[in-house]
């Protein structure tokens, strides 16, 4: 059987079933494909054995690069290519220098984190994502998993274990 | 299996479950405009017409069309642009700090609030272009790029540069924050739209949410996201004000020469910002029927947040006049006197009236829970606003220091015009906004529905 093609789908009513439902078809030995959720199920990502997201060390980097960047052009503009006697002030000095730094380590950190958050994600506005569920996005979460993956057990098995597990619904779907 | 606080009022009344929540904020995206919609949206239009008008014989002869003159070179524009930008706060702050301290009541409210945000910055930062006379060169004046006269660089020591910095930062970082908010609720459009069979809906909200799919681990990295650009825009949003109160505490001129300014501002801000998002939500709630989302426990909640920060105004102004005394300088002393005393005293007691009396009137249950009162006293509190800018630039500057030079300020058609051209932005905007765009957080709402949703018998 090739593998991203077939799956059995799980439709979970309540967020607190899910829960307990990830668990129980994750202790049987199930591996999950992935979860989708109308909104955001806390908890959800540590039942499924996700590591943590290292999104904020990619903010923190690019608002270093913000930083580095704003102080080496001010510096540099005023202080090195074209100083400027401006009120009998030194030509560059750090503290008026500090609105503009703080500004652009926000704007590197903000803007960098969110392109690398698409990025990662692989969200793009022309694709259309791989529906397991209309519902998805309404008011139903949708548990599905890897007939392919889980080559070892039957696909009656799966279907059932999904039912024991709190699953109100269960369906085959196949992709092209 | 719903638990409900026995001393909370809940967030969210009428007993909806997950699935009315995607209906309900849908529904006005997908149905056709109503004929109050079209008919606010052709007032708006009117605006923009007219104002735009005005911006174009402005560009066309020149800054002279405004009523300026060589001692008042900062009135109406400088006035508005800090009007603007202070309504532009609450949007980030409900947010952003609300988030960090895990309001939940912000999440019916944080959508509306922070698309009027990107609005007003949009309307504030005309003033300061249309002000340089000439659009198009503006970008060299203002930004730091390479250039045929030297490369001659921008002063960077300079408070109005800052503010340069601070306005786009805050403008892209507040858009970046808003759009990331919008993207799972387009999701639920395209959804929707494609049971409904409307192809061409389906795709564009598909474009619009990015191919958003709503998995655990996107999930996990979206609220990651949030939550950083929470933090983001926590010290972002105050450090905005603090530039903008900076372009008058840095100089020299009496009445502007103030340590103060920038708390006072901030407060300012959040004071006027919470005015405009009440005026605002009071018709979005009424006209889409979402009285069971925004609910009056919302609006008390918002009326606290005015008489804390107006109370914080009041003692600001106070503060400033008991300074110019004990200061003993005679100018800082006259400057304030004039405010009280002088030709725009009138200005200066609307100001007071409208921002240290009026608010104090929410300290009566009856008052902020009552939705004419709110909705009057929210419109009173930005005229006081208003007042407030136009009371420090105006009444500082137009006695200049050799009194043959003392003058008035009187607007121009023009003046008056650039200002409703603004307006025609802002609600033209914020129309468009409430008819294509879910206006309530649908993926917010829902995630706290199953706590705080009012139980049904």
């Amino acid at each position: 059987m090739e593998a991203d093609k077939h799956f059995v789908v799980g439709i979970f009513d309540d967020e607190d079933v899910l829960l307990d439902g990830v668990k129980k078809v994750r202790s049987s030995g199930i591996r999950i494909h992935e979860v989708y959720t109308p909104f955001p199920v806390h908890g959800l990502d540590e039942a499924l054995g996700y590591s943590r997201t290292r999104l904020p060390i990619a903010a923190f980097l690019f608002g270093l690069t913000g930083t580095i960047l704003a102080l080496l052009m001010q510096f540099w503009m005023l202080g090195y290519d074209w100083p400027m006697i401006i009120g009998g002030k030194n030509f560059a000095s750090l503290p008026p220098f500090i609105p503009v730094t703080f500004e652009l380590t926000v704007l590197l950190a903000a803007l960098g984190m969110v392109a690398t958050f698409l990025i990662v994600s692989d969200m793009k506005p022309y694709k259309w994502p791989r529906q397991f569920d209309i519902r998805s996005t309404d008011d139903k979460h949708v548990m599905a998993i890897d007939l392919a993956v889980n080559a070892g057990k039957s696909k009656d098995e799966i279907m059932r274990i999904l039912r024991e597990s709190g699953a109100s619904e269960v369906n085959e779907k196949n992709f092209e | 299996m719903q638990v409900v606080s026995a001393i909370r009022e809940p967030l969210v009344t009428g007993g909806k479950t997950i699935k009315d929540v995607s209906h309900d904020i849908s529904r006005q995206v997908e149905g056709k405009p109503t004929r109050l919609w079209w008919m606010a949206f052709g007032v708006s239009l009117a605006l923009l017409t007219w104002g735009g008008y005005c911006c174009i014989m402005m560009l066309w002869h020149g800054i002279g069309m405004w009523g300026l003159n060589k001692t008042v070179g900062w009135a109406w524009d400088i006035t508005n642009f800090v009007w603007w930008v202070g309504i532009g706060h609450a949007g980030t702050l409900i947010s952003a700090i609300l988030l960090l301290f895990r309001q939940r009541w912000r999440m019916s409210i944080n959508r509306a609030a922070e698309a009027m945000t990107i609005f007003a910055v949009i309307c504030a930062a005309s003033f300061p272009g249309f002000h340089m006379g000439r659009l198009w060169v503006g970008f060299y004046w203002a930004l730091p790029l390479p250039n045929t006269f030297g490369s001659l660089w921008v002063n960077f020591n300079s408070p109005l540069l800052w503010d340069v910095f601070a306005i786009s930062t805050y403008f892209t970082v507040s858009l970046v924050f808003w759009y990331m908010g919008l993207i799972p609720d387009f999701a639920v459009i395209r959804d929707r739209a494609v049971v409904q069979g409307n192809k061409l809906r389906a795709k564009i909200y598909n474009a619009l949410s990015f191919g958003w799919q709503g998995g655990a681990k996107t999930w996990q990295r979206y609220e990651s996201v949030a939550l950083i650009l929470a933090g983001l825009s926590t010290p972002l949003v105050l450090s905005v004000h603090t530039i903008v109160s900076f372009d008058f505490a840095t100089s020299v001129i009496p009445g502007w020469h103030t340590t103060i300014f920038p708390p006072y501002f901030v407060a300012g801000a959040i004071f006027s910002g919470f005015a405009m998002v009440l005026t605002l939500l009071l018709v979005t709630r009424k006209v889409f029927k979402l009285e069971e989302y925004i609910t009056i426990y919302h609006i008390e909640l918002m009326n606290i947040i005015i008489i804390i920060t107006g109370s914080i105004v009041g003692i600001a102004y106070i503060t400033e006049l008991f300074i110019s005394w004990y200061s003993q300088v005679p100018y800082e002393g006259y400057a304030f006197y004039n405010r009280i005393q002088g030709p725009y005293a009138w200005a200066y007691w609307s100001m007071m009236t409208c921002n240290v009396i009026s608010p104090q009137l929410f300290w009566i249950k009856k008052i902020r829970t009552s939705i004419v009162a709110t909705f009057v006293l929210s419109i009173i509190v930005n005229i006081g606003m208003w007042f407030e800018r136009f009371v420090i630039i105006v009444t500082s500057i137009h006695r200049d220091y050799v009194p043959s030079s003392w003058t008035m300020f009187y607007p121009t058609m023009y003046d008056i015009g650039q200002y409703i051209f603004t307006f025609g932005i802002f609600f033209t905007a914020f129309f468009l906004f409430a008819k294509f765009f879910p206006v309530i957080n649908m993926a917010e709402v829902k995630s706290i529905i199953k706590s705080t949703s009012e139980k049904t018998a």
